[in-house]
Protein backbone atom coordinates (compact mmCIF):
# COMPACT_ATOMS: atom_id res chain seq x y z
CA UNK A 1 0.00 0.00 0.00
CA UNK A 2 1.03 3.61 -0.60
CA UNK A 3 2.39 5.38 2.47
CA UNK A 4 2.14 9.15 2.79
CA UNK A 5 4.60 11.60 4.27
CA UNK A 6 3.19 12.93 7.58
CA UNK A 7 2.78 16.54 8.58
CA UNK A 8 0.40 19.47 8.40
CA UNK A 9 -1.37 20.19 5.12
CA UNK A 10 -3.60 22.89 3.69
CA UNK A 11 -6.85 22.09 1.93
CA UNK A 12 -9.37 24.64 0.69
CA UNK A 13 -7.84 27.45 2.71
CA UNK A 14 -7.77 25.49 5.98
CA UNK A 15 -4.61 24.26 7.68
CA UNK A 16 -5.00 20.69 8.98
CA UNK A 17 -2.78 18.46 11.12
CA UNK A 18 -3.19 15.54 8.70
CA UNK A 19 -5.55 14.32 5.96
CA UNK A 20 -8.12 12.76 8.33
CA UNK A 21 -11.04 14.89 9.52
CA UNK A 22 -13.98 14.09 11.76
CA UNK A 23 -17.15 14.24 9.63
CA UNK A 24 -20.08 16.47 10.56
CA UNK A 25 -22.76 15.00 12.79
CA UNK A 26 -20.47 12.57 14.60
CA UNK A 27 -19.50 13.49 18.19
CA UNK A 28 -19.55 17.15 17.22
CA UNK A 29 -22.15 18.42 19.68
CA UNK A 30 -19.76 19.72 22.33
CA UNK A 31 -16.40 21.44 22.40
CA UNK A 32 -15.01 18.82 24.79
CA UNK A 33 -15.96 16.01 22.45
CA UNK A 34 -14.33 17.76 19.49
CA UNK A 35 -11.19 18.32 21.57
CA UNK A 36 -11.15 14.63 22.46
CA UNK A 37 -11.24 13.64 18.77
CA UNK A 38 -8.42 16.08 17.96
CA UNK A 39 -6.41 14.62 20.86
CA UNK A 40 -7.13 11.18 19.40
CA UNK A 41 -5.29 12.07 16.21
CA UNK A 42 -7.75 13.76 13.84
CA UNK A 43 -6.22 16.32 11.50
CA UNK A 44 -9.28 18.52 11.89
CA UNK A 45 -12.85 18.28 13.10
CA UNK A 46 -16.20 19.31 11.63
CA UNK A 47 -18.91 20.21 14.13
CA UNK A 48 -22.52 19.17 14.30
CA UNK A 49 -24.54 21.31 11.87
CA UNK A 50 -25.60 24.60 13.43
CA UNK A 51 -28.66 26.48 12.18
CA UNK A 52 -30.51 29.78 12.62
CA UNK A 53 -32.58 28.65 15.63
CA UNK A 54 -32.33 25.88 18.26
CA UNK A 55 -33.78 22.52 17.16
CA UNK A 56 -34.45 19.39 19.19
CA UNK A 57 -34.42 17.07 16.18
CA UNK A 58 -36.71 14.21 15.22
CA UNK A 59 -38.35 11.82 17.67
CA UNK A 60 -36.49 8.52 18.06
CA UNK A 61 -35.37 6.08 16.99
CA UNK A 62 -32.90 8.47 15.35
CA UNK A 63 -30.30 5.90 14.38
CA UNK A 64 -30.13 2.22 13.65
CA UNK A 65 -27.06 0.09 13.02
CA UNK A 66 -27.57 -2.15 9.97
CA UNK A 67 -25.36 -4.56 8.05
CA UNK A 68 -22.54 -2.51 6.55
CA UNK A 69 -23.64 0.84 7.83
CA UNK A 70 -25.80 3.13 9.87
CA UNK A 71 -29.09 4.78 9.01
CA UNK A 72 -29.89 8.00 10.82
CA UNK A 73 -32.43 10.77 10.90
CA UNK A 74 -31.35 13.07 13.70
CA UNK A 75 -33.26 16.06 12.36
CA UNK A 76 -30.47 18.62 12.73
CA UNK A 77 -30.66 19.05 16.53
CA UNK A 78 -28.50 22.03 17.52
CA UNK A 79 -28.31 24.83 20.09
CA UNK A 80 -27.89 27.52 17.38
CA UNK A 81 -25.92 30.63 18.42
CA UNK A 82 -25.21 29.16 21.88
CA UNK A 83 -22.78 26.80 20.15
CA UNK A 84 -20.29 29.66 19.85
CA UNK A 85 -19.51 29.14 23.56
CA UNK A 86 -18.68 25.45 22.98
CA UNK A 87 -15.76 26.46 20.78
CA UNK A 88 -14.02 28.96 23.08
CA UNK A 89 -11.56 26.33 24.36
CA UNK A 90 -10.70 25.33 20.77
CA UNK A 91 -9.45 28.68 19.50
CA UNK A 92 -6.61 28.11 17.05
CA UNK A 93 -7.46 24.43 16.56
CA UNK A 94 -8.53 23.11 13.13
CA UNK A 95 -12.29 23.33 13.74
CA UNK A 96 -14.69 23.63 10.83
CA UNK A 97 -18.22 24.62 11.73
CA UNK A 98 -20.95 22.91 9.74
CA UNK A 99 -23.83 25.29 9.16
CA UNK A 100 -27.29 25.11 7.63
CA UNK A 101 -30.12 27.44 6.77
CA UNK A 102 -33.25 27.63 4.69
CA UNK A 103 -32.16 30.62 2.62
CA UNK A 104 -28.88 32.28 1.56
CA UNK A 105 -29.57 35.00 4.15
CA UNK A 106 -29.90 32.42 6.95
CA UNK A 107 -26.65 30.78 5.87
CA UNK A 108 -24.93 34.16 6.00
CA UNK A 109 -26.34 34.96 9.44
CA UNK A 110 -25.17 31.67 10.95
CA UNK A 111 -21.80 31.94 9.19
CA UNK A 112 -21.33 35.38 10.75
CA UNK A 113 -21.51 33.93 14.29
CA UNK A 114 -18.43 31.82 13.62
CA UNK A 115 -16.52 33.98 11.15
CA UNK A 116 -14.04 35.17 13.76
CA UNK A 117 -13.36 31.87 15.51
CA UNK A 118 -13.70 28.88 13.16
CA UNK A 119 -10.91 27.72 10.82
CA UNK A 120 -13.59 27.44 8.18
CA UNK A 121 -17.21 26.68 7.47
CA UNK A 122 -18.83 23.67 5.85
CA UNK A 123 -22.21 24.31 4.27
CA UNK A 124 -24.64 21.48 4.87
CA UNK A 125 -26.48 21.44 1.54
CA UNK A 126 -27.04 17.75 1.80
CA UNK A 127 -28.93 16.49 4.85
CA UNK A 128 -31.51 14.15 3.29
CA UNK A 129 -34.10 14.21 6.05
CA UNK A 130 -34.79 17.75 7.25
CA UNK A 131 -37.58 19.49 5.38
CA UNK A 132 -36.60 22.77 3.76
CA UNK A 133 -32.93 22.39 4.66
CA UNK A 134 -29.95 20.42 3.42
CA UNK A 135 -30.66 18.37 0.31
CA UNK A 136 -33.81 20.39 -0.37
CA UNK A 137 -31.41 23.21 -1.25
CA UNK A 138 -28.45 21.09 -2.34
CA UNK A 139 -30.18 19.55 -5.34
CA UNK A 140 -30.84 22.96 -6.94
CA UNK A 141 -27.67 24.31 -8.63
CA UNK A 142 -28.88 27.94 -8.56
CA UNK A 143 -29.61 27.81 -4.80
CA UNK A 144 -26.30 26.06 -4.12
CA UNK A 145 -24.44 28.83 -5.93
CA UNK A 146 -26.39 31.53 -4.10
CA UNK A 147 -25.93 30.02 -0.62
CA UNK A 148 -22.23 29.42 -1.26
CA UNK A 149 -21.73 33.01 -2.41
CA UNK A 150 -23.59 34.37 0.62
CA UNK A 151 -21.06 32.66 2.93
CA UNK A 152 -17.87 32.76 0.85
CA UNK A 153 -18.21 36.53 0.44
CA UNK A 154 -17.57 36.84 4.20
CA UNK A 155 -13.98 35.86 3.48
CA UNK A 156 -14.01 32.69 5.61
CA UNK A 157 -12.74 29.44 4.02
CA UNK A 158 -15.95 27.87 2.72
CA UNK A 159 -16.43 24.18 2.05
CA UNK A 160 -19.67 22.89 0.56
CA UNK A 161 -20.91 19.41 1.44
CA UNK A 162 -22.96 17.75 -1.26
CA UNK A 163 -25.65 15.12 -1.35
CA UNK A 164 -25.23 12.03 -3.51
CA UNK A 165 -29.02 11.93 -3.96
CA UNK A 166 -28.96 13.84 -7.25
CA UNK A 167 -28.82 12.83 -10.90
CA UNK A 168 -25.58 14.72 -11.61
CA UNK A 169 -23.40 15.65 -8.64
CA UNK A 170 -20.81 17.26 -10.93
CA UNK A 171 -23.36 19.92 -11.91
CA UNK A 172 -23.90 20.77 -8.22
CA UNK A 173 -20.16 20.82 -7.56
CA UNK A 174 -19.64 23.23 -10.43
CA UNK A 175 -22.36 25.48 -8.98
CA UNK A 176 -20.58 25.55 -5.62
CA UNK A 177 -17.33 26.42 -7.34
CA UNK A 178 -19.00 29.30 -9.22
CA UNK A 179 -20.35 30.54 -5.88
CA UNK A 180 -16.82 30.81 -4.52
CA UNK A 181 -16.40 27.56 -2.56
CA UNK A 182 -12.85 26.80 -1.43
CA UNK A 183 -13.48 23.05 -1.40
CA UNK A 184 -16.22 20.49 -1.98
CA UNK A 185 -17.03 17.76 0.53
CA UNK A 186 -18.57 14.65 -1.01
CA UNK A 187 -20.76 13.04 0.16
CA UNK A 188 -23.49 13.21 2.79
CA UNK A 189 -25.66 10.15 3.48
CA UNK A 190 -27.59 8.18 0.89
CA UNK A 191 -31.40 8.16 1.21
CA UNK A 192 -32.38 5.00 3.01
CA UNK A 193 -35.04 3.27 5.06
CA UNK A 194 -35.52 0.10 7.09
CA UNK A 195 -38.79 -1.32 8.34
CA UNK A 196 -39.20 -3.20 11.59
CA UNK A 197 -40.88 -6.43 10.54
CA UNK A 198 -41.76 -7.02 14.18
CA UNK A 199 -43.58 -3.71 14.57
CA UNK A 200 -44.62 -3.34 10.92
CA UNK A 201 -43.45 0.25 10.60
CA UNK A 202 -40.35 2.18 9.53
CA UNK A 203 -37.78 1.89 12.27
CA UNK A 204 -36.78 5.57 12.30
CA UNK A 205 -39.01 8.09 14.05
CA UNK A 206 -38.73 10.22 10.92
CA UNK A 207 -39.61 7.11 8.83
CA UNK A 208 -36.76 7.68 6.34
CA UNK A 209 -33.17 8.74 6.80
CA UNK A 210 -29.68 8.53 5.37
CA UNK A 211 -27.23 5.63 5.09
CA UNK A 212 -23.57 6.07 6.01
CA UNK A 213 -20.71 3.65 6.65
CA UNK A 214 -18.86 1.05 4.61
CA UNK A 215 -21.91 0.31 2.43
CA UNK A 216 -21.68 3.73 0.75
CA UNK A 217 -17.91 3.84 0.19
CA UNK A 218 -18.22 2.86 -3.52
CA UNK A 219 -20.93 5.52 -3.98
CA UNK A 220 -18.66 8.15 -2.43
CA UNK A 221 -15.66 7.13 -4.54
CA UNK A 222 -17.74 7.50 -7.71
CA UNK A 223 -19.00 10.94 -6.63
CA UNK A 224 -15.47 12.15 -5.84
CA UNK A 225 -14.29 10.82 -9.19
CA UNK A 226 -17.06 12.67 -11.06
CA UNK A 227 -16.42 15.90 -9.15
CA UNK A 228 -12.70 15.75 -9.84
CA UNK A 229 -13.50 15.73 -13.55
CA UNK A 230 -15.85 18.70 -13.28
CA UNK A 231 -14.23 20.99 -10.68
CA UNK A 232 -10.86 22.61 -10.12
CA UNK A 233 -11.17 23.27 -6.37
CA UNK A 234 -10.05 20.60 -3.85
CA UNK A 235 -12.40 17.77 -2.93
CA UNK A 236 -12.72 16.25 0.53
CA UNK A 237 -13.88 12.62 0.29
CA UNK A 238 -16.50 11.44 2.77
CA UNK A 239 -18.52 8.26 2.95
CA UNK A 240 -17.59 4.91 4.47
CA UNK A 241 -13.88 5.56 4.93
CA UNK A 242 -12.64 3.17 7.61
CA UNK A 243 -9.08 2.14 6.67
CA UNK A 244 -5.86 3.74 5.44
CA UNK A 245 -6.35 1.95 2.12
CA UNK A 246 -9.79 3.61 1.81
CA UNK A 247 -8.05 6.97 2.30
CA UNK A 248 -5.58 6.21 -0.48
CA UNK A 249 -8.41 5.06 -2.76
CA UNK A 250 -10.38 8.26 -2.13
CA UNK A 251 -7.27 10.27 -2.94
CA UNK A 252 -6.73 8.37 -6.18
CA UNK A 253 -10.34 9.24 -7.10
CA UNK A 254 -9.50 12.90 -6.51
CA UNK A 255 -9.79 13.71 -2.80
CA UNK A 256 -7.20 15.96 -1.15
CA UNK A 257 -8.34 14.87 2.33
CA UNK A 258 -11.06 12.68 3.81
CA UNK A 259 -13.72 12.91 6.49
CA UNK A 260 -14.43 9.92 8.71
CA UNK A 261 -17.65 9.44 10.66
CA UNK A 262 -19.42 6.12 11.02
CA UNK A 263 -16.15 4.20 11.54
CA UNK A 264 -15.97 5.85 14.97
CA UNK A 265 -18.59 3.31 16.07
CA UNK A 266 -15.93 0.59 16.16
CA UNK A 267 -13.18 2.72 17.70
CA UNK A 268 -13.17 6.29 18.95
CA UNK A 269 -9.39 6.15 18.37
CA UNK A 270 -9.86 5.38 14.65
CA UNK A 271 -7.99 8.52 13.56
CA UNK A 272 -4.72 7.55 15.24
CA UNK A 273 -5.17 3.95 14.05
CA UNK A 274 -5.57 4.99 10.41
CA UNK A 275 -2.78 7.57 10.67
CA UNK A 276 -0.50 4.86 12.01
CA UNK A 277 -1.13 2.79 8.86
CA UNK A 278 -1.19 5.71 6.43
CA UNK A 279 1.88 7.74 7.32
CA UNK A 280 5.56 6.91 7.18
CA UNK A 281 8.67 9.16 7.32
CA UNK A 282 9.71 7.72 3.96
CA UNK A 283 6.20 8.07 2.48
CA UNK A 284 5.35 10.06 -0.64
CA UNK A 285 3.62 13.42 -0.95
CA UNK A 286 -0.16 13.03 -1.23
CA UNK A 287 -0.05 15.25 -4.32
CA UNK A 288 1.49 12.35 -6.20
CA UNK A 289 -1.68 10.26 -5.89
CA UNK A 290 -4.56 12.75 -5.71
CA UNK A 291 -6.61 12.08 -8.83
CA UNK A 292 -4.07 9.60 -10.25
CA UNK A 293 -6.86 7.19 -11.22
CA UNK A 294 -7.96 9.69 -13.87
CA UNK A 295 -4.79 9.27 -15.93
CA UNK B 1 -20.37 -3.87 13.74
CA UNK B 2 -23.25 -6.32 13.43
CA UNK B 3 -26.85 -5.35 12.65
CA UNK B 4 -28.78 -4.02 15.64
CA UNK B 5 -32.36 -3.51 14.51
CA UNK B 6 -34.70 -3.07 17.49
CA UNK B 7 -36.22 -6.34 18.65
CA UNK B 8 -40.01 -6.32 18.85
CA UNK B 9 -41.11 -7.48 22.31
CA UNK B 10 -44.52 -7.98 23.87
CA UNK B 11 -45.30 -6.60 27.32
CA UNK B 12 -46.35 -9.61 29.39
CA UNK B 13 -46.80 -7.99 32.78
CA UNK B 14 -47.03 -4.50 34.24
CA UNK B 15 -46.21 -4.20 37.96
CA UNK B 16 -47.13 -1.09 39.92
CA UNK B 17 -44.05 -0.83 42.13
CA UNK B 18 -44.91 2.52 43.71
CA UNK B 19 -47.56 5.17 42.98
CA UNK B 20 -45.19 6.69 40.38
CA UNK B 21 -43.05 3.75 39.21
CA UNK B 22 -44.00 0.71 37.13
CA UNK B 23 -42.08 -2.32 35.92
CA UNK B 24 -42.78 -3.49 32.36
CA UNK B 25 -41.89 -7.14 31.87
CA UNK B 26 -41.46 -8.35 28.28
CA UNK B 27 -41.22 -11.72 26.57
CA UNK B 28 -37.48 -11.71 25.82
CA UNK B 29 -34.40 -12.07 27.98
CA UNK B 30 -31.54 -9.72 27.18
CA UNK B 31 -28.14 -10.92 28.32
CA UNK B 32 -26.66 -7.88 30.03
CA UNK B 33 -24.28 -6.86 32.78
CA UNK B 34 -25.82 -5.10 35.81
CA UNK B 35 -26.21 -1.39 35.04
CA UNK B 36 -26.39 -1.74 31.25
CA UNK B 37 -29.33 -0.14 29.44
CA UNK B 38 -31.53 -0.61 26.41
CA UNK B 39 -33.02 1.90 23.98
CA UNK B 40 -36.78 1.51 24.37
CA UNK B 41 -38.87 2.39 21.33
CA UNK B 42 -42.47 3.35 21.97
CA UNK B 43 -43.81 3.19 18.40
CA UNK B 44 -45.00 6.52 17.07
CA UNK B 45 -43.74 8.43 20.11
CA UNK B 46 -39.99 8.29 20.78
CA UNK B 47 -37.07 6.13 21.82
CA UNK B 48 -35.46 6.57 25.24
CA UNK B 49 -32.68 4.90 27.25
CA UNK B 50 -33.83 2.70 30.14
CA UNK B 51 -31.81 0.60 32.56
CA UNK B 52 -32.70 -3.08 32.71
CA UNK B 53 -34.09 -4.00 36.14
CA UNK B 54 -33.86 -7.69 35.12
CA UNK B 55 -32.97 -9.49 31.87
CA UNK B 56 -36.58 -9.06 30.74
CA UNK B 57 -37.81 -5.84 32.36
CA UNK B 58 -37.45 -2.10 32.65
CA UNK B 59 -38.62 -0.10 35.65
CA UNK B 60 -39.87 3.32 34.75
CA UNK B 61 -40.99 6.61 36.24
CA UNK B 62 -43.23 8.84 34.17
CA UNK B 63 -41.07 11.81 33.16
CA UNK B 64 -41.73 12.64 29.50
CA UNK B 65 -43.62 11.78 26.32
CA UNK B 66 -42.18 8.29 25.87
CA UNK B 67 -42.64 7.22 29.48
CA UNK B 68 -46.16 8.69 29.56
CA UNK B 69 -47.00 6.66 26.44
CA UNK B 70 -45.49 3.59 28.07
CA UNK B 71 -47.68 4.13 31.13
CA UNK B 72 -50.72 4.15 28.82
CA UNK B 73 -49.80 0.71 27.40
CA UNK B 74 -51.26 -2.62 28.42
CA UNK B 75 -50.17 -6.23 28.67
CA UNK B 76 -50.00 -7.60 25.12
CA UNK B 77 -48.83 -4.30 23.58
CA UNK B 78 -45.58 -4.30 21.60
CA UNK B 79 -42.52 -2.09 21.96
CA UNK B 80 -39.05 -2.15 20.40
CA UNK B 81 -35.86 -2.76 22.33
CA UNK B 82 -32.24 -2.49 21.16
CA UNK B 83 -29.15 -3.14 23.21
CA UNK B 84 -27.83 -3.84 25.76
CA UNK B 85 -25.59 -0.79 25.62
CA UNK B 86 -23.06 0.86 27.92
CA UNK B 87 -20.53 -0.51 30.36
CA UNK B 88 -22.52 -1.40 33.49
CA UNK B 89 -21.25 -1.75 37.06
CA UNK B 90 -17.97 -3.67 37.36
CA UNK B 91 -17.74 -4.75 41.00
CA UNK B 92 -15.42 -6.98 42.96
CA UNK B 93 -15.07 -7.58 46.67
CA UNK B 94 -17.52 -5.99 49.10
CA UNK B 95 -20.08 -3.62 47.60
CA UNK B 96 -22.16 -0.81 49.06
CA UNK B 97 -25.11 0.35 46.93
CA UNK B 98 -26.80 3.72 47.31
CA UNK B 99 -30.08 4.17 45.42
CA UNK B 100 -32.51 7.07 45.34
CA UNK B 101 -36.01 6.92 43.83
CA UNK B 102 -36.18 5.11 40.50
CA UNK B 103 -32.35 4.99 40.65
CA UNK B 104 -32.71 1.69 42.52
CA UNK B 105 -33.68 0.12 39.19
CA UNK B 106 -30.20 -0.28 37.57
CA UNK B 107 -28.88 -1.43 40.96
CA UNK B 108 -31.41 -4.28 41.26
CA UNK B 109 -29.52 -6.69 38.92
CA UNK B 110 -26.47 -6.29 41.18
CA UNK B 111 -28.64 -7.18 44.19
CA UNK B 112 -30.24 -10.11 42.36
CA UNK B 113 -26.78 -11.44 41.43
CA UNK B 114 -25.82 -11.41 45.13
CA UNK B 115 -23.15 -8.78 44.60
CA UNK B 116 -24.36 -6.17 47.12
CA UNK B 117 -23.56 -6.41 50.83
CA UNK B 118 -25.13 -3.22 52.14
CA UNK B 119 -27.85 -1.14 50.46
CA UNK B 120 -28.85 2.41 51.37
CA UNK B 121 -32.26 3.09 49.84
CA UNK B 122 -33.89 6.50 49.71
CA UNK B 123 -37.12 7.98 48.42
CA UNK B 124 -39.36 10.99 48.84
CA UNK B 125 -41.82 9.08 51.01
CA UNK B 126 -42.37 5.52 52.29
CA UNK B 127 -44.68 4.45 49.44
CA UNK B 128 -42.07 5.49 46.87
CA UNK B 129 -39.31 3.20 48.21
CA UNK B 130 -38.51 1.01 45.20
CA UNK B 131 -37.79 -2.75 45.52
CA UNK B 132 -37.42 -2.44 49.33
CA UNK B 133 -38.63 -6.00 50.06
CA UNK B 134 -36.52 -7.62 47.36
CA UNK B 135 -33.42 -5.73 48.42
CA UNK B 136 -33.94 -6.48 52.14
CA UNK B 137 -34.20 -10.20 51.39
CA UNK B 138 -30.98 -10.28 49.32
CA UNK B 139 -28.48 -8.13 51.18
CA UNK B 140 -26.81 -8.34 54.60
CA UNK B 141 -27.93 -4.89 55.65
CA UNK B 142 -30.43 -2.42 54.22
CA UNK B 143 -30.99 1.06 55.58
CA UNK B 144 -33.79 3.35 54.49
CA UNK B 145 -34.22 7.10 54.37
CA UNK B 146 -37.26 9.16 53.35
CA UNK B 147 -37.41 12.89 52.78
CA UNK B 148 -40.61 13.16 54.86
CA UNK B 149 -39.62 10.68 57.57
CA UNK B 150 -42.45 8.23 56.83
CA UNK B 151 -39.93 5.35 56.87
CA UNK B 152 -36.42 4.98 58.22
CA UNK B 153 -34.13 7.96 58.60
CA UNK B 154 -35.90 11.31 58.24
CA UNK B 155 -33.76 12.98 55.60
CA UNK B 156 -31.62 12.23 52.59
CA UNK B 157 -30.14 8.83 51.83
CA UNK B 158 -26.76 10.54 51.63
CA UNK B 159 -26.91 11.07 55.38
CA UNK B 160 -26.97 7.29 55.95
CA UNK B 161 -23.42 7.00 54.61
CA UNK B 162 -22.09 8.26 57.94
CA UNK B 163 -23.60 5.13 59.55
CA UNK B 164 -21.42 2.73 57.54
CA UNK B 165 -17.64 2.41 57.45
CA UNK B 166 -16.61 3.20 53.88
CA UNK B 167 -13.33 1.36 54.50
CA UNK B 168 -15.39 -1.86 54.56
CA UNK B 169 -16.26 -1.57 50.87
CA UNK B 170 -14.28 -2.04 47.67
CA UNK B 171 -16.99 -0.50 45.51
CA UNK B 172 -19.76 2.01 46.19
CA UNK B 173 -22.40 1.82 43.43
CA UNK B 174 -24.68 4.84 43.19
CA UNK B 175 -27.76 5.73 41.16
CA UNK B 176 -30.43 8.32 41.79
CA UNK B 177 -31.23 11.97 41.16
CA UNK B 178 -28.05 13.81 40.14
CA UNK B 179 -28.17 16.19 43.11
CA UNK B 180 -28.18 13.15 45.41
CA UNK B 181 -25.35 11.44 43.50
CA UNK B 182 -23.28 14.62 43.57
CA UNK B 183 -23.77 14.73 47.37
CA UNK B 184 -22.54 11.13 47.62
CA UNK B 185 -19.51 11.96 45.48
CA UNK B 186 -18.74 14.91 47.77
CA UNK B 187 -18.75 12.56 50.78
CA UNK B 188 -16.51 10.02 49.03
CA UNK B 189 -14.14 12.78 47.94
CA UNK B 190 -13.95 14.10 51.49
CA UNK B 191 -13.15 10.59 52.71
CA UNK B 192 -10.49 10.22 50.01
CA UNK B 193 -12.15 7.32 48.18
CA UNK B 194 -13.83 8.92 45.14
CA UNK B 195 -12.20 6.32 42.88
CA UNK B 196 -14.13 3.54 44.63
CA UNK B 197 -17.46 5.12 43.72
CA UNK B 198 -19.32 3.99 40.59
CA UNK B 199 -22.00 6.44 39.50
CA UNK B 200 -24.65 5.66 36.88
CA UNK B 201 -25.38 8.87 34.94
CA UNK B 202 -28.45 9.95 33.07
CA UNK B 203 -28.10 12.20 30.04
CA UNK B 204 -30.27 12.95 27.03
CA UNK B 205 -29.41 10.38 24.35
CA UNK B 206 -30.27 9.88 20.70
CA UNK B 207 -28.15 7.09 19.22
CA UNK B 208 -27.10 4.93 22.17
CA UNK B 209 -24.01 3.66 20.36
CA UNK B 210 -21.48 6.47 20.84
CA UNK B 211 -21.83 8.29 17.53
CA UNK B 212 -24.13 11.29 17.73
CA UNK B 213 -22.54 13.10 20.65
CA UNK B 214 -25.80 14.12 22.38
CA UNK B 215 -24.68 12.64 25.71
CA UNK B 216 -21.06 13.83 25.72
CA UNK B 217 -19.97 15.28 29.05
CA UNK B 218 -17.51 17.99 30.00
CA UNK B 219 -14.57 18.30 30.36
CA UNK B 220 -13.31 15.02 28.83
CA UNK B 221 -15.94 14.54 26.12
CA UNK B 222 -16.87 11.15 27.59
CA UNK B 223 -20.01 9.61 26.08
CA UNK B 224 -22.54 8.50 28.70
CA UNK B 225 -24.02 5.91 26.30
CA UNK B 226 -20.74 4.25 25.34
CA UNK B 227 -17.99 5.24 27.81
CA UNK B 228 -20.63 5.08 30.58
CA UNK B 229 -23.30 5.18 31.82
CA UNK B 230 -21.25 4.13 34.85
CA UNK B 231 -18.27 6.34 35.70
CA UNK B 232 -15.87 6.12 38.61
CA UNK B 233 -16.08 9.00 41.05
CA UNK B 234 -12.60 10.35 40.33
CA UNK B 235 -13.50 10.87 36.63
CA UNK B 236 -16.51 12.92 37.73
CA UNK B 237 -14.65 15.30 40.04
CA UNK B 238 -14.39 18.79 38.53
CA UNK B 239 -16.78 17.85 35.72
CA UNK B 240 -20.26 18.98 34.65
CA UNK B 241 -21.67 16.28 36.96
CA UNK B 242 -23.96 17.87 39.52
CA UNK B 243 -23.85 21.21 37.74
CA UNK B 244 -25.38 21.02 34.26
CA UNK B 245 -26.47 18.77 31.43
CA UNK B 246 -27.41 19.31 27.80
CA UNK B 247 -30.94 19.03 26.43
CA UNK B 248 -32.15 17.63 23.10
CA UNK B 249 -30.82 20.65 21.18
CA UNK B 250 -27.45 20.52 22.92
CA UNK B 251 -28.15 23.61 25.04
CA UNK B 252 -26.85 23.57 28.61
CA UNK B 253 -29.38 23.33 31.44
CA UNK B 254 -28.57 23.62 35.14
CA UNK B 255 -29.09 20.43 37.16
Amino acid sequence: MVALYPGPIEVGGIRLRNHLLLAAGILGTTGASLARILANGAGGVVTKSIGPSPKEGHPGPCLVVVDGGIINAMGLPNPSAAFVDELTALTGDPVIVSIFGGTPEEFRTVAGWFAGTASGLELNLSCPHAEGYGAAIGSDPALVEECTRAVASLGVPTWVKLTPNVADIAEIGAAAERGGADAIVAVNTVKAMRISTALRRPVLGNRFGGLSGKAIFPVAVRCVYDLYEACSIPIVGCGGVSTADNVVEMMMAGASAVEIGSAVIDDVGIFAAIADDLYSPDGIDAGEIVGCAHA
Amino acid sequence: MHEQMPAGVTITEIVEETPSIRTFVFDREIAARPGQFVMVWVPGVDEVPMALSSPSSITVQKVGDATAALFAMHEGDRIGVRGPYGNGFAVSGRTLAVGGGVGASPLLPLVTAGLVDTFLLGARTASELLFADRIRDAVTLMMVATDDGTAGHHGFVTELISRVDLADFDRICVCGPEVMMAAVLAVLDREGCAERGLFSLHRYMKCGVGLCGSCCTDPHGLRVCRDGPVFSGDTLLDSEFGHYARDASGSRRRI
